[in-house]
């Protein structure tokens, strides 16, 4: 057994020799009188699974082949088949079906079943973030000695309806132009990417108050409005609130992309 | 700091100073001449009466009756008065008394005589069914339709996605016998009227015939059609020869209905006629056949002849489904919520002539026997036709915004309920197709709905995994059932009433119970 990957490593190191593509394509181009030596002179066991396998490969050619030809002369999309997908009853069978909100809600359900690790998030590990890095220092007083104002450089959630304090008070600033209102939200299974708004930040974990203040780093968890994917719950009722993890720092970017927990 | 409430716009204050109608009854309300005509027959019950003037429903229903010398054992009645004449003739419903539905509307004054035609009620009550007594688990694959038995409650057919039928025994909620013998979906099922076979119709193009008691399979399964089966219809018991076992209709995607002779096996009848898939066949109780289809247009044939006798045409778009006035009586036959005791036992020949008897009492619209039809589309509107009597259609149903997938009459043929995919049920009236409500709930695509038969309670199920059970009288959701992991294709309630069967994508038969 290899201890190690060390063929990849040394192919890494000093690269392939040189005739490598040659030798390849010939050893393919020969690969039928290979198979046809093979089929003449093993005997016993081996030639046994060499019959298996080949048997194997020509039914799935033919299969193929079949389908190739069969797409071709009608040109209509493909009967329903028994083996594949869900049965539909005789009122949905030739309807055209929106299908993403349906995959969306079996697809959580089928999760739910699974009973997967609840507390699992596609990112796990995020850079600290210094205070230094998240504040700037804002000088204040008539002969700009005071500094106990600070201004926050990451983007920000701010709900709706918030006013700012009176200056005297106001200790934290979010300035107007950090803030997000939307996400590009990504249902990891369907690969499907939505502008969806946020209602909340739920968890920064770089430190809780970060979460009072609504900052949106990497790896925060917000929970984004999805009443138009159209999910339901067990009950019947239209799920509207789910959370989502930031995948990307939205102060390089400018945009929030979020990935949708399920 | 709390919200404050603007203050009140000019129109708002208006409105609040003019002066508010009361409910109240005038004192010096005189009385008022009425005359009771039965709705069946359309005689009239004893003479001209002089009645107060704020009569209730009760009251009236306590006059009639003693009128009908049936006051030891009353029978609930509603009332509604004609107005109008001749072809203008419509029905106004009393559903407070007399004062408040007829006289202060302004549809009749306290002089002239008032024609109170009443409507016998059914006597037995279903109670409201509030819980999932049983999940049973067992088919392989989506149920795509299930049926209860039309003689038992006990006894229940769900169709399947795994190739299979299934009849249940839903009073020890345990699976009876799997009928295997199709190679594809098993997409409609059909409990024949004597209660004695099931047939189902696959995606494999062929229809099987069952055994209901045995569950083994009657003859070869029925070939013909060329493509899959969408719909089934079975004979009308009254309408089957003595000593005959009744026939079958089906409709195929193929664009053909075909009538079947299950004895021998073989189809007697193909009706091609449709341009396009047949949606639905149903086989009316004055020997007509129906079929709606995707070419837009409702035939009527005639099932001795194979002869087309009308061709309907109307709607703007798919036809999806059809109901008659006479389905409930058609579908239990001789059979009824009284008979669904155990030891109920009938020959064949009784069960025939009360099978004629009870189409007969249901089909009776003042002294004639007529059968109304509705066929719902994918145009979002619904027809009302009266085959029989014109090619013109009754009435024309607007109102749904999105394609209309189910219609069902009421047991006593006096409502309809229509089931679309702009998530709303929407109920009518059976008689003249007026819109009467509108039934929210549902977050989703409804996809069916099913009466109970005292035609007081309608459930529906949906694309949103729930059943919903509503009450007519009221007009409001009387019950939200969730339970189902994922949509919900079938639904149907038991024949006396007692058990509601759903079944859907999440492969469980659920019975549901009071």
């Amino acid at each position: 057994m290899p201890q190690n990957e060390y063929i990849e490593a040394h192919i890494k190191k000093h690269g392939r020799r040189l005739d490598h593509d040659e030798r390849k394509r010939k050893r393919e181009a020969r690969e039928g009188h290979r198979i046809s030596k093979d089929a003449q002179n093993l005997t016993g066991f081996r030639a046994k699974m060499f019959a298996k396998k080949r048997y194997a490969e020509k039914v799935a050619m033919k299969k193929k082949i079949r389908e190739h030809e069969q797409s071709k002369v009608n040109g209509t999309p493909k009967e329903h088949n028994p083996e594949d997908g869900d049965a539909l009853p005789t009122y949905l069978l030739d309807r055209q079906q929106p299908n993403s909100a349906k995959a969306l809600s079996s697809s959580i359900k089928q999760k739910r079943l699974e009973k997967a690790d609840k507390f699992s998030v596609p990112l796990p590990k995020v850079r600290g973030i210094s205070e230094e890095e998240m504040f700037k220092v804002l000088k204040s007083g008539k002969r700009r000695n005071k500094s106990w104002k600070r201004m926050i450089t990451k983007h920000t959630f701010v709900g709706e309806g918030f006013t700012r304090r009176p200056v005297k008070l106001e200790r934290i600033i979010r300035p107007s132009a950090l803030r997000q209102k939307k996400a590009n939200v990504t249902h990891p299974e369907l690969g499907v990417t939505v502008h969806l708004p946020i209602l909340g930040v739920k968890k920064n974990p770089q430190s809780p108050m970060y979460t009072q203040l609504g900052v949106l780093t990497r790896g925060t968890i917000i929970e984004v409005n999805v009443s138009e994917l159209g999910l339901v719950t067990a009950g019947g009722k239209v799920v509207w609130g789910k959370y989502a993890q930031i995948t990307n720092e939205p102060d390089r970017d400018g945009c929030v992309n979020a990935v949708l927990l399920v | 700091m709390a919200t404050l409430l603007p203050p009140p716009s000019k129109k708002q204050k208006r409105l609040a100073q003019e002066p508010k109608d009361l409910d109240l009854i005038p004192e010096d309300l005189p009385n008022v001449l009425v005359r009771f005509q039965a709705s069946d027959t359309g005689e009239n019950t004893g003479g001209s009466v002089r009645v107060p003037g704020a009569a209730t429903e009760k009251q009236l229903e306590m006059l009639l009756n003693q009128l009908q010398e049936t006051n030891d054992d009353p029978t609930p009645y509603t009332f509604s008065v004609i107005k109008g004449e001749g072809d203008e003739q419509t029905l106004i419903d009393i559903t407070d008394n007399i004062w408040a539905s007829i006289l202060k509307p302004g549809h009749k004054s306290t002089e002239d005589q008032l024609t109170i035609v009443y409507t016998p009620r059914a006597v037995f009550k279903v109670k409201n069914i509030t819980r999932s007594t049983a999940a049973i688990p067992g088919h392989g694959s989506t149920i795509l339709t299930t049926q209860f038995a039309p003689h038992t409650s006990s006894r229940m057919v769900s169709g399947s996605g795994d190739f299979t039928a299934r009849i249940w025994d839903c009073d020890t909620q345990t699976p009876m016998h799997t009928l295997k013998g199709h190679s594809n979906w098993v997409l409609c099922v059909a409990w024949s009227p004597d209660g004695k076979m099931i047939a189902t119709g696959s995606m494999d193009n062929t229809i099987c015939i069952w055994d209901a008691v045995k569950g083994t399979q009657i003859g070869k399964p029925l070939k013909g059609h060329t493509k899959w089966i969408t719909g089934m219809s079975w004979e009308p018991l009254h309408k089957v020869k003595e000593g005959h076992v009744p026939r079958l209709a089906s409709s195929s995607k193929d664009g053909t209905v075909r009538i079947w002779d299950i004895g021998a096996g073989t189809y007697l009848r193909t009706m091609a006629g449709h341009r396009s898939a047949v949606t639905c066949v149903k086989w009316g109780g004055i020997g007509f056949l129906y079929s709606a289809s995707h070419d837009k247009t409702v035939k009527v044939w005639d099932p001795e002849s194979g002869r087309l006798q009308h061709n309907l045409t109307a709607h703007g778009h798919w036809v999806n489904h059809i109901a008659l006035s006479t389905d409930y009586a058609l579908r239990t036959g001789g059979f009824d919520h009284d008979t669904t005791r155990k030891d109920f036992k009938a020959s064949d020949t009784e069960l025939r002539t009360k099978a004629l008897e009870k189409f007969n009492k249901l089909a009776n619209t003042s002294g004639r026997i007529s059968e109304r039809m509705v066929t719902a589309s994918d145009d979002f509107t619904m027809f009302l036709w009266e085959p029989e009597k014109s090619t013109k259609p009754l009435c024309r149903m607007t109102g749904h915004q999105k394609a209309v997938n189910h219609v069902t009459f009421s047991p006593d043929g006096r409502y309809l309920a229509s089931a679309s995919f702009d998530n709303s049920i929407k109920l009518w009236d059976g008689r003249d197709g007026k819109f009467v409500t509108t039934f929210r709930g549902h977050v989703a695509s409804v996809y069916q709905c099913a009466w109970s038969s005292d035609c007081r309670l309608m459930v529906s199920c949906s694309k949103d995994t729930t059943l919903k059970v509503w009450d007519v009288r009221t007009k409001k959701l009387l019950s939200d059932l969730p339970g189902h992991a994922d949509e919900v294709f079938a639904v149907d309630w038991s024949v006396d009433g007692n058990k509601v069967a759903s079944g859907g994508k999440d492969k469980m038969i659920r019975l549901w119970s009071h």
